[in-house]
């Protein structure tokens, strides 16, 4: 019954959907106020409608509902409940149906957040990702049904599988939806601009925060998916470029070339058509992203089971989101002014330098992830285009544009000047290449790549404090702590957010360059030592879980003779699924990780076991995280929470005007 | 403004490979031995282990090399293809026993029945490899000069030895 | 005097604990398959290295570069040994040839269209706007709209 409940909320979902994708947009167009308030209740209804079948599906997974078809293939009565909710999005019905679900959210919270926006752009904006969410609901509702019943019953289900029983399976992909799903915001925001033809700068203003909320929750979510691979899959990378691992990364490159776009448009009201035309890449990576993910088009760990029935799906309505979008793009775009000028060296120039490296690098992974099937498609054999291809191509890219992020703080609006510039920073390079040059050496080992790395790390490092002095220097003083505390929450929240980058760059550069890695036969009782530190085997157990049997290995690790920890890595067997597990051990650190991994039982009571030492890992998503937390830090600067309250006051005294629109 | 069109036409081909890309199969992986001398082997018979059956033997003729294991699922679901053509006898299929225990594959002939007049035994997986094998079942044709001709990946059924493998045999049996 | 006896005999056990043995037999071959493993695709995987793999086959083509490595051959020649049965397929650099030209080329192609595109672009702009010089009329038309506080909308 409740499944039920729920497949038919889905299809009133679908007819609200039909409504808000339809009427605001047409009454923005004719000016008719009613059609376009039918917006903000379908918007919410929708939320209600879809919420209520999410509900419904988490009902069928804890109460253990094996007539449900998707219960029965990722479920099993001994799951223990948070994985039984877990695995609502576990495979490809479910996942959609949280897609569409935090879908809903962003289009509620833009209903509560837009006050301050003309009508007619919040129809067109609500309108759009109405019709977005009844893409999303059509699909489920023909080829993805999560509320497909199995008659008759299973007796038990097959299990979620045992890789994503795990903290991290619960938190990464709703993070990740809620990032790519939050693009559709800012896509929104550009269609209705080039719909109403009001394409400017405060256009521009009202989309950042949303752009920068969405661009937040990807950043975590691809760190999430990244952190969780590192401890979850035994043999401790943490990125692969894998294709679906890109299919995440793309929209997240162009989200941040959207970032600074929107700050030159906002600013200046430079180069709107082309932040507007990546307002649209951003979400059309997502989609495409999610075809990828589920067409079985490309191999991938982390596919769906794939269906070329579904993929044919989700590419006619990729098309025709897309495509559409780009044809009104073709459409609207000349007519476009120009905003203000600037000069060829100046802050704005330097943005849309970075723009120009994200979205280059953006096109390399792209090519380099689609490259196998454009061969093969076209008759030309296969081939694969793995690690050694991205990090060759990416990193020359990235260098200079992380140069720039140097500079382009420090270089006015408008009009810059090289030779000053120069002047400025000349401490701050001069500083970071020498310690960048000297530096590997005093750790150990010294290569190009290393210095490299450090470098830029401590290029950013060093002109944001040039950059913060500056800043402060202007402000008559008072205490500095005051000085600092008046810099606008968006600037800090710019400053956290590169440092963030530096703080991944140490991480990235020390893991890869000073990782150690050990390969051992260990009897009972012997040791070996890595980093430092000293691994001792005392033996190993048998233990059980709640759905596996496991061998836990028993390590004491010590340094200098002090203790320092106990480790337990784990080899399980999942009996549902029939499926043997690593479950590394995993000492985490500020400055190291120790991970150990059980191999294999060997002759006489020995094993064979991996041990890592990795020196500043845990800084990799750390800076991820303090990316995401300038992030948010910029949201919540004081223009927009005042614009927000003064804009919202004033709309609710005066009548909002007609516009003269031609759509 | 016709550049403002293209961001679309960029779509537009990316769309038209992506819809081409449903219809691949990106795990397939296509031999480059095709065309080109099939390795040389030497290995001991299953039934008879005391003889070798190697390539040397078999030129002069056109045949099929069919790589099978006992503990393969798809070799039982191509079996009764196998069989039909080996009554038929227009082409003669020797089978390679791969990565598999003598008993084992002995109990599974027995059970299912033997379509190839010879069976050789590949227990490392060498021949395997030289043979550019990644899975099982595997079906190679070679001609009588000893080069392949053909090779069939996953199990055969009656469309593909009609449609591909049986008029390419008749063409390479006139040579 | 016997506990100190029975003290002095353990002492070299407490000292020395076993260190112990790398799994490998020899270390440098080992470390060339990885370099060459991580760079080679396992076939029957879902894209995974054949370094970090456990499928059966995996396993048995690590021991045929290990056997290729202790017969000396070079790395170049073990990778032509798989792409020679295998395809191109096997390794994830994928190589320069004819069909990969695009490939490799591209991501620099990109970088200098876009620079480039930048530049004539940034130029364009330059010419076709000069600031308006604003009359005085001008002038009192704006302080007029800025005390209005007319929304655009």
């Amino acid at each position: 019954m409740i499944p039920e409940i729920g497949h038919f909320a889905l299809i009133l979902a679908l007819c609200v959907a039909v409504v808000q994708g339809s009427l605001p947009i047409y009454g923005a167009a004719v000016g008719s106020s009613a059609l376009m308030s039918v917006a903000k209740p379908a918007a919410r209804g929708q939320f209600i409608l879809v919420l209520l079948a999410f509900c419904c599906l988490g009902y069928a997974f804890a109460a253990k509902d094996f007539s449900v078809l998707y219960v029965a293939a990722t479920s099993n009565s001994q799951l223990p409940l948070h994985y039984r909710l877990a695995a609502i999005w576990g495979a490809h019905e479910g996942s959609l149906l949280l897609w569409t679900f935090i879908l809903t959210i962003w289009m509620v919270a833009v209903t509560l957040f837009s006050t301050h926006l003309p009508e007619a752009m919040r129809a067109r904006i609500l309108g759009v990702m109405g019709l977005v969410s009844l893409g999303f609901l059509l699909f489920m509702l023909t080829v993805s049904n999560p509320f497909e019943r199995l008659i008759p019953a299973a007796a038990d289900g097959r299990d979620l599988n045992p890789l994503l029983q795990d903290p991290g399976m619960v938190m990464h992909p709703p993070m990740l939806y809620m990032g790519y799903v939050g693009f559709s915001v800012a896509f929104a925001f550009a269609i209705a601009a080039l719909l109403g033809g009001n394409l400017d700068a405060a256009w521009a203003r009202w989309s950042r925060p949303w752009t920068t909320a969405a661009w937040c929750f990807l950043t975590v979510g691809i760190a999430l998916g990244s952190g969780w691979a590192y401890y979850e899959l035994g043999w401790g990378g943490w990125w692969f470029w894998d294709p679906v691992e890109n299919a995440s990364f793309m929209p997240w490159l162009a989200g941040t070339a959207l970032i600074h776009s929107l700050a030159v448009t906002d600013k200046r009201g430079g180069f709107k058509v082309w932040t507007v035309l990546l307002a649209i890449l951003a979400f059309s990576l997502s989609l495409v992203g999610t075809f990828l993910v589920r067409s079985g088009v490309l191999t991938s760990v982390h596919a769906f089971a794939t269906d070329p029935k579904r993929g044919l799906f989700i590419l006619i309505f990729l098309a025709i989101v897309i495509g559409g979008s780009l044809l009104l793009y073709a459409w609207r775009a000349p007519r476009v002014g120009l905003g203000g000028s600037f000069d060829m060296v100046s802050r704005e120039a330097m943005l849309l330098g970075n723009n120009v490296l994200l979205i280059a690098a953006l096109g390399s992974v792209l090519l380099g992830t689609l490259y196998p099937l454009f061969l093969d498609a076209l008759g030309l054999g296969k081939i694969s285009v793995g690690p050694p291809y991205f990090d060759t191509v990416f990193v020359p890219l990235m260098t200079p544009a992380i140069f720039l992020m140097g500079i382009g703080p420090l270089a006015l609006w408008k009009k810059a000047s090289l030779p000053d510039l120069a002047m400025r920073l000349r401490w701050a390079f001069g500083a970071s290449l020498v310690t960048a040059l000297l530096l590997p050496f005093v750790l150990g080992k010294w290569t190009p790549l290393i210095s490299l790395g450090l470098l830029l790390a401590l290029w950013i490092v060093t002109t944001t404090i040039v950059n913060i002095r500056e800043r402060v220097s202007h402000l008559v003083g008072n205490s500095l702590t005051s000085c600092l505390a008046a810099l606008p929450r968006a600037y800090w929240g710019m400053v956290l957010a590169h440092c963030g980058i530096a703080i991944f760059i140490v991480g990235v550069t020390m893991v890869k360059g000073f990782e150690v890695e050990q390969d051992l036969r260990m009897n009972v009782g012997e040791t070996s030592t890595i980093g430092g530190y000293t691994f001792r085997f005392d033996g190993v157990r048998e233990i059980k879980g709640p759905n596996y049997m496991a061998a836990r290995g028993m390590f004491h690790v010590t340094k200098w003779g002090h203790d320092v920890t106990d480790m337990y890595p784990e080899k399980r067997h999942y009996s549902v699924q029939n499926q043997t597990m690593t479950e590394a051990a995993i000492d985490s650190g500020l400055l190291r990780d120790l991970y150990v991994s059980l191999g294999e039982p060997l002759a006489g009571g020995a094993w064979s076991v991996r041990l890592y030492h990795k020196p500043f890992i845990d800084w990799i998503w750390g800076g991820c995280l303090i990316m995401a937390l300038g992030g948010v830090l910029a949201m919540s600067d004081r223009r927009y929470r005042l614009a927000w309250r003064r804009e919202e006051s004033l709309a609710q005294a005066t009548p909002h005007p007609l516009g003269q629109e031609v759509l | 403004m016709k550049r403002f069109l293209l961001p679309l036409a960029i779509f537009v081909v990316v769309v038209g490979f992506l819809g081409i890309g449903l219809t691949l199969n990106p795990r397939e992986v296509p031999s480059p031995l095709v065309g080109k001398p099939a390795p040389e082997f030497a290995l001991p018979q299953l039934y008879e282990p005391q003889n070798t059956l190697s390539l040397k033997d078999m030129s002069g003729k056109v045949w099929l090399l069919n790589f099978w294991a006992s503990w393969c699922g798809g070799c039982k679901e191509e079996h009764p293809v196998l069989m039909q053509l080996a009554k038929a006898g227009e082409v003669p299929i020797y089978g390679m026993d791969y990565k598999d225990q003598r008993e084992e594959a002995l109990a599974w002939l027995r059970r299912w029945g033997n379509p190839y007049p010879v069976i050789a035994v590949d227990e490392a997986g060498r021949v395997g490899i030289n043979y550019g094998v990644y899975g099982v079942p595997e079906t190679y044709v070679i001609d009588k000069a000893g080069m392949i001709r053909y090779k069939q990946i996953g199990p055969l059924d009656e469309e593909i030895l009609q449609k591909k493998i049986l008029p390419l045999v008749r063409e390479l049996q006139k040579q | 005097m016997k506990r100190l006896l029975l003290a002095l005999l353990l002492i070299p056990c407490l000292v020395a604990a076993e260190e112990a043995k790398p799994l490998a037999e020899n270390q440098q071959a080992e470390a060339r398959l990885k370099a060459l493993a991580i760079e080679l695709r396992c076939l029957v995987c879902q894209n995974q290295t054949l370094a970090d793999s456990n499928a059966p086959l995996a396993e048995d083509l690590r021991r045929e570069v290990r056997e290729m490595i202790a017969k000396d051959m070079s790395d170049q020649e073990i990778i032509d040994f798989l792409v020679q049965r295998y395809g191109d397929f096997v390794l994830y650099r994928p190589p320069l040839k004819a069909t990969t030209t695009f490939l490799w080329l591209g991501p620099f192609l990109l970088l200098v269209v876009g620079g480039a595109t930048l530049a004539v672009a940034l130029r364009r702009r330059a010419k076709k706007l000069t600031d308006p010089a604003l009359s005085d009329e001008d002038h009192h038309t704006v302080a007029e709209l800025l005390s209005e506080g007319t929304k655009r909308s």
